[in-house]
Formats: structure tokens, sequence, C-alpha cells
């Protein structure tokens, strides 16, 4: 603001800028100039549709930390723009520099706007309701009252009735003038309106801590378990485990999970044939080594808590046993195999790599299919789900694996670079088909392999996050505050009272909305009621005394409330 | 699991289309109101053209509030300007509604209902009615043919966000008269029962083991609900600029080309109402959001994770708290403010209609092409 003053009369009128003596900003004036803007309610507004518009990429491109294998997937798919999209972070939107910095101003913004909004609420409240306006009826609501003579109410009683009344609906109120001439009342309510906005705006901040105590102090990690198979929580047992900023392998606790049994229900009704209907594990679970054993049931959306971690059941599949002797008949490779599902009948991935297999190296790449069915060209495919046929198709080759070298490979691909294949559905010697039970010598002697039987696996995603009760506890303050800023209101009401020459007793009120308030009137009528009621019930009280002081167009008046009849009141007082 | 009752899903269907059809009627019933009512107004103006610019008789605005004219006024002038001056909407009393003080509306400003009958707005409530109850027979057969809620698909969050819609419509019809909006609710809701069944069809089955939750129950349906407030929200936004426009063009002494629009209320008196109902939809949003955090830490183990649609609600979250914000702030109020409003419920059929269906994430439960 400042600085527009400036530049205006520099552009104007050169000569007298140098004349006056203009506000100069410095240093410090330039910080209080931009924390101004930057805590200006515009600003405010600006970066919290900015931060809409920054959220949209992280859905229109894969994101890694959800799904590093379509980012990598994409990288090769579109090597131009693949890169340039890389390098402005559009594969990490949400801990992009330029994201965090929309949301960190924001909440700088937001802080510098709720500490000193705080303050002045804090005043506000240990303040007392606002001096009497001296022209009510500017109020946008605005009504005026006479008390007949005959109902010996005095100004200062009257006073005292609608401090009443304005208390019973919830004001504070203030008796100002209580003998003078005119005495009023000023009331105000409805201060929990702004602590709730405050509320909802400090909890917003909690939440956001909360986020980054998750991703300092929490860990979570994958691993993939084979009916019979037990998980122990140290950093081996984990398949992939990432771990927050301030994470020590100390704070895992050694408890251990065996995959008893998984079942598996699909649906066997004619509109959905086939879909899961339920997933059970029954798992054995021991608090710590020494512990007694336990028999616990995990299922989707709902997770085993162990150890101050949850447990997730986060995928499934098949797990054929397979035994791969090489070519000296020694056993190569013995045990199930996942098999990673491709569609909703689990025709699924498989690679098996004998890495000891001599004289050369032995794999394996192919389908397993639950249900083995022909088509018409001969092509086995799978129908269904469940393991009514099972069937392993397998392409076979023998050479260098790549395992040698010590780098890591991914299990479920298979480097055929350096192999050279021995089955295949195009080869002379075909493709391998094994039912269970079933083996198949290799051609050249290079070793054999049997489908020993089945098995079932599940993935599991081990997570343990502090921040999430907190973010929980400010997430429901969040919204208490919410509630009360938006629906609760805050209400300023004043009524004054004065005595006609002719022994009437004139009052008149005002309300007065802070913030958004549509039923003000409502407000304003209610009181208006109970005003009525008070002074009505008191003209009961004493109706023996004076019956005949009372023309009947002198009752408690319920005329409405117009300029006109307030200015008469101010006239004739 | 109870096997599923091929009888019920049939008569669902058959509900869906006696209740599409009814709507039919009654969409045409509320055309046929703000058809009728352009007529009569043309006349009426006409009548008062002759009666030497007079203000048509029908003109019923009548002044609510008081504005507070807060400087000028000794003695007021110390309440507005108490304490610091902060930009919030600290101070300022809700933007009263004014009269027009031109013919350019029969409509209330408090959206109440007048004296006025207009026959073919009631036919077209009262048909509303009876499809909303065809409607809502349909949805409970579905329900209760699947032995579950009803709102496991696109197809079934499609028909069921349709009655939601049309039955939050109908009990703010209680309170205010907004038959006004009539043409646009019940086209939307037309248009969602056809592309349920048209585009999303599904036969009724059982839910997969991910959506098997009690939080299905509570999350989805204060969406689905929060949505319909937002539905008429949009149409008051909309309605609100046209009435802005068409205020102007008619204080710069234009011809009115929108005579249904004297139906509608002011500008002011609907952004008003508008910034009430988005008040609680807003909050029925945080709550979809925070709900939907709960189950994602029960189901997937983490309660934010940026799943596209866990984005989209999240950015249609930033845009109404935007809006809500832009009521409070100076030179953010009317016109922009209903774009907000408009932009806010854009992103929600994007997030309806887009992501559930184009984009992959972990809310894939379409059931379409599978």
């Amino acid at each position: 603001m400042e600085k527009t003053t400036v530049t205006t009369n520099k552009t104007q009128e050169p000569r007298a800028a140098s004349d006056a003596v203009l506000p100069r900003l410095g240093f410090a004036g330039t910080l209080r100039w931009a924390w101004r803007q930057l805590t200006s309610m515009r600003t405010a507004l600006f970066l919290l549709l900015l931060l809409a518009v920054a959220a949209v990429p992280g859905s229109l491109f894969p994101q890694r930390p959800s799904s590093p294998s379509v980012v990598t997937k994409y990288l090769q798919d579109h090597p131009d723009s693949g890169p340039v999209l890389d390098w402005f972070r559009l594969f990490n939107v949400y801990s992009s520099p330029w994201f965090s910095a929309i949301y960190l101003l924001l909440f700088i913004s937001l802080i510098g706007c709720v500490i000193p909004r705080a303050i002045a609420h804090y005043k506000a409240i240990r303040s007392k309701p606002p001096r009497t306006p001296s022209r009510l009826s500017r109020l946008p609501e605005y009504g005026t009252l006479q008390i007949p003579a005959s109902q010996g109410v005095t100004a200062g009683q009257a006073i005292k009735d609608a401090a009443a009344v304005l208390k019973s609906r919830g004001y504070r109120v203030d008796i100002r003038d209580a003998d003078g001439e005119r005495p009023s009342v000023g009331a105000e309510r409805g201060f929990l309106r702004e602590v709730g906005n405050l509320l909802f705006h400090t909890a917003l901040i909690g939440v956001l801590i909360a986020l980054a105590l998750g991703g300092l102090f929490g860990y979570s990690g994958q691993r993939v378990l084979v009916e019979g198979d037990t998980f122990v929580n140290t950093l081996v047992g984990y398949d992939t485990f990432s771990p927050g900023a301030n994470f020590n392998a100390g704070d895992l606790d050694p408890y251990s999970v065996q995959l008893d049994k998984f079942e598996v229900k699909f649906d066997r009704q004619k509109a959905h044939y086939g879909q899961p209907l339920d997933f059970t594990a029954t798992m054995t679970t021991k608090a710590s080594p020494s512990s007694t054993a336990k028999k616990q049931i995990l299922k989707v959306n709902d997770p085993l808590a162990l150890g101050g971690t949850n447990i997730y059941l986060v995928g499934n599949g098949y797990a054929p046993v397979v035994t791969v002797k090489d070519g000296t008949g020694k056993i190569a490779f013995q045990g199930p195999v996942v098999s990673v599902p491709t569609d909703g009948a689990y025709t699924s991935l498989l690679v098996i790599k004998a890495p000891d297999a001599k004289p050369s190296q032995l794999g394996f790449v192919g389908f397993f299919l639950p249900t083995a069915v022909k088509d018409g060209n001969g092509v086995a495919f799978g129908s269904d789900p469940d393991p009514f046929n099972p069937q392993l198709n397998l392409n076979s080759f023998y050479g260098d694996l790549g395992l040698d070298k010590g780098q890591p490979k991914n299990v479920f691909t298979l480097d055929t670079s350096k192999l050279t294949q021995l089955n295949g559905r195009d080869l002379k010697a075909g493709g391998i088909v094994l039912g269970p039970g079933g083996s198949y010598t290799l051609p050249q002697g290079k070793g054999s392999i049997s489908f020993d039987g089945l098995k079932r696996y599940v993935a599991l995603d081990i997570h343990h996050d502090p921040g999430q009760v907190w973010a929980l506890i400010f997430g429901v303050s969040a919204l208490l505050g919410l509630v009360g800023s938006l629906f609760l209101a805050r209400r300023r009401a004043w009524v004054r009272t004065g005595m006609h020459p002719d022994g009437r007793t004139m009052v008149e009120y005002g309300l007065l909305a802070r913030g958004e308030d549509h039923r003000l009137a409502a407000e304003s009528a209610a009181i208006r009621k109970l005003l009525e009621k008070a002074w009505l019930a008191a003209r009961t009280d004493s109706a023996e005394d004076n019956k005949q002081a009372e023309p009947t167009a002198d009752r408690v008046s319920a005329a409405s409330g117009t300029a006109h009849s307030a200015s008469k009141v101010s006239k004739d007082q | 699991m109870p096997d599923i009752n091929e009888t019920f899903a049939m008569f669902s269907e058959r509900f869906m289309l006696l209740a599409g059809i009814a709507y039919a009627i009654a969409f045409i019933a509320f055309a046929w109101d703000l058809v009728q009512n352009s007529k009569t107004t043309r006349t009426v103006l006409e009548q008062s053209r002759q009666a030497a610019m007079s203000p048509a008789e029908g003109t019923k605005a009548v002044v609510t509030r008081r504005i507070p004219v807060g400087a000028g006024a000794s003695g007021y002038a110390g309440i507005e300007s108490e304490g610091p001056d902060l930009d919030g909407p600290e101070g300022r009393a809700e933007r009263p509604t004014v009269p027009s003080g031109s013919s350019a509306h029969t409509a209330d400003d408090s959206m109440r209902y007048g004296p006025q009958r207009r026959i073919p707005a009631r036919v077209g409530v009262a048909i509303t009615v009876l499809a909303a109850v065809v409607h809502a027979c349909g949805v409970l057969f579905r329900g209760l043919a699947a032995g579950r809620v009803p709102w496991g698909n696109m197809y079934e969050f499609w028909t069921t966000g349709g009655l939601v819609v049309a039955v939050v419509f109908l009990l703010v019809l209680t309170r205010r008269d907004l038959r006004f909006l009539g043409t646009f609710v019940i086209g939307l809701v037309l248009v969602m029962l056809t592309a349920a069944s048209v585009v999303f069809w599904t036969p009724a089955g059982h839910l997969v083991p991910a959506l098997q939750s009690y939080w299905l129950l509570i999350h989805v349906s204060i969406a689905v609900m929060s949505s319909a407030l937002f539905t008429l929200t949009f149409a008051m936004s909309v309605l609100q600029l046209m009435q802005f426009r068409r205020d102007a063009a008619l204080t710069a002494g234009k011809a009115d080309r929108l005579p249904f629009m004297r139906l509608v209320p002011s500008a002011l008196s609907l952004e008003n109402m508008a910034y009430r109902i988005n008040a609680i939809a807003f909050v029925g949003w945080t709550l979809t959001l925070m709900f939907g955090s709960i189950w994602a830490e029960k189901a997937w183990g983490r309660f934010w994770g940026w799943d596209t649609k866990e984005v989209w609600t999240f950015i249609i979250w930033v845009v109404y708290a935007g809006y809500l914000h832009a009521r409070a702030t100076r030179g953010w109020t009317g016109t922009r403010a209903a774009w907000l409003s408009i932009v806010g419920y854009l992103c929600i059929v994007f997030n309806f209609a887009i992501v559930n269906v184009y984009f992959s994430g972990l809310h894939s439960y379409a059931g379409v092409g599978s």
C-alpha cells in the first residue's frame, strides 16, 4: 500500500516528491510490507486457488510414490517429453519444491492471519459489549415497543428486564446508565464463532504437522507371504522397506506372523461370475519371540494391529510349488514361486530362475492358469480364478541369468539377452505344459522341471505412522471449528428505554450481525416476542389494580419497528 | 452372503424406467412454467408500459434488511471499526438484500412462496414427487436385490445420486420457492438416470472385498448428499450470473431478452442463498474427505496417499474453501464467488464422471467394462 503511494507520487509529481517527506520503506519496512501482502486475505485466496491448480497434474501423470513402475514405463515410452516432465517434478508433484512452496506460503499466510486475529479476539472477549449507538434505527434490525403507563414499569426496570431476556438468549450484557434518563443495555453473543474459525485454521496447521510427523518417524514395508511362511518384523523380513527420515532400526518390534491358510471366495452367480467376494487370511501371530502364539484373522478393510504397526492385506495370488533339477540330476530350485496375477481369472505371470543349475543356469518364464481351457487355436487361457484345472505354461532358457555380478535384479522378469531358448511354442520342442504332479524333461539334457503342488500367497503392507492419531485429532478439531465458524452467529444487540411524558415507557432495540447471518431477522423477532412476554406477564400480574385505566389501544404495542416511531421516541424524550 | 435376488433387480429396473418417464413429464411441466411466465410477464410489461411507466404490479421486493451505513452515521461508526482492521468477514454483515427498484423481478427475494398460483410449476412439483417415490423404489429394490447399500458401482452411484439430487431439491422446496430451478435440476436427474442406464448399466451384484465396509455407507452417502447440494448452488450461481448481466442490460436501457428470468430472484439473493447451501455442503464435503481418509487408513494403510480420487476430492475442497473465503474478501464477492462455485461444481462433475471411469487408481470400482 505504502509503496504504491510512493510510486504514484513520483510519477505524477516528481518535484513535489522531493519536497514532501516520503515514508521510506527501508529494509524493515519492505519486510513489513511483504508480510502484510502475504497475510492479506487476497493473497491467501490466491494461494488457495493456486494450490488447487497445482494439485491437478498429480492426477494426470503417474506418481513415483504410488506407482513407480508406471513412471518408469512412461519415461521409456516418452523419451523426449519424459525427462522434461521429470525435471519439472511432474512425477513427484506432491513433494516437488513448487508444490511445497505453495502450501508452505499458504500456511505462513494462515499463521500470519490467525495470530493477530486470535489476539484481537482475546481482547474482544475480555472487553464489554460496545457502547450503545445513538441511532439504533440505523441498525439492520430495529424495532420499538411501548409499555403502557398502567404497567408501572420504569425505564430502569425495563432495561433490567431486557438485559435478563438477552442473557437468557446467550448474550453477555452490560447495562449502562441504569438510573439515568435513557438507560440502555449493550449485548453481544457468538464469540465461539471466531473461536471456531481460529480453531479450524490452527487445526489445519496441526494436520500438516501430523503429516510431517508420519514422514519423519513412520515407516512402511511390503512382504509377500506364501502359505506356511512366517514374517518376522525385522529389516531383513521385508521385501521392500521405506523408512521415515528419523527411522531407527531398533524401533522395529520383533513380532512374527505366520500365514496358515488363505481362503478366497468367488461369486458363482450369473451376473458377476468369478468376481471375488471374500479374502480371509488365517494367521498365527506372536507379539514377541517368547510370547504365546495367537490365531488371528486378517481381511481386507480389517487390518491386524501388532507391535505398533498395522498389517494390511493388499494383494494375493497363486504360488505353484516347483522343483527344477539340473543336467546333473541335482535339485537346482525347489519351492513355491510367487506368480503375479494379471486379470480377473488370475492368469498369472511367473518367472523361475535356477542360478545353481549345472552345467548351465536355467530360467523359465510363462503363465500359471488356475483353470486352463483351450481356445479354438489350441492356445490355453485362464477361464476361472479358482484352481479347477491348474496348469503351468512355460518357456525355458539356459545360459547366463546375469545374477552372478551381485547386481539386484527384478525377480519377476527374466533377462533373456544372454540366454538360449530351449522351449517355446515356436520351437520344435514346443512349450512346457504341466498339470499338478506332472514333470517335464528339458531337451539337450539340461535337466527337468516338475509341478509339485499349489499354494496361495498374500501381499502384506506393514505400516507404522505415529502421526495419524494426531491427524485424526486435528481433523476432528478442524471440523468442529468449521461448524462453529459457519453456523454460530455473532450478534450484537442494544436496547434503550425512556419515559414518555404521558407515563408510557418507550423501548427501542436494534441488532447487528458480524459476519454472515441470515437469521438476524428471526433473532430480532424472537427477542421482541420475549420482551413482549416479559412485560405482558407483568401486565397480567398487576391487571387488577388498574383495570379502569386501560384503553384497549394502549396495550403493549406490537407495532412493527419503523424509523418513524424511533424518531418519535427520541423527539419525545 | 445371500444370493442376488434377480426378481428384485428386475423390479428395480422397471421402477427406474418409470421414474425416468415421470421425470421427463415433470421436466416439460417446469419448462412450460417458464415459458408461460415469460408470456404473462410480457403482457404485464406491455400493460404497465401503457399505464405510463408505473412499476409492474408484480414487483414484490420488500426491504428486508437495512444497509448499515457505517461511516456517516454518528455514534454508529464506532461499532464497525472497533478492533484492528482485519481482512476477514468480521465486522461485515451479510450482504444486504435490497430491492432492485426496477420491474425486473417478480420473484420474492427471500425465496418464500408468493400468493401467485403457478399451475404448471405445481404440476411439475407433483410429478417430481411421484417420480422421486418411484425412483426411491427403484433404488430400494436394487439394494434389496443385492442385500447391501445400493452404491457399489457407477450405475448405482448415478441412480442413487440422481435420487438424492431430486429429494434434496424437494426438501428445499418445502422451505423455499426454488421452483425456478426445476428445469435444471430435473433435467440433470434425467441425464443422470439416462447415463446410468445407457452407459454404466451393470447387473446387480455383490461388493468386491475392498468395498465391504461400513465406511461405504457413511463415506459415499455423505459425498452424494453434498454433491446434490452443490448441484443446487451451481444452478443458482449460473442464474446469478445471468441475472447480473440481465440487470446490467436492463439498467443500460436494453430490452429484456430473458423475460422468464423475472421468475428468478435477484442476483444478490441468489448469491446469499447459494452461500448458505454451500456452507452446509462444504461441511459435508469436509466429512467426505475425513471419513474417506479414515477408510483409506483401514483399507490401504495410509490415510492420505494422493490417489487420483483423493486428489480431486482435495481440489474440490480447496476450491469451495476458496469460495467461502472469496465471500469475505473485498472485490471477490458476487460474480467472482459465483464463478468459483461453478468451477467447484465442474470439478465435482469431473471427479464423478471422468475420474471414476478414465483414471486408474485405487477408487476404480466403476464396474464399467469388466
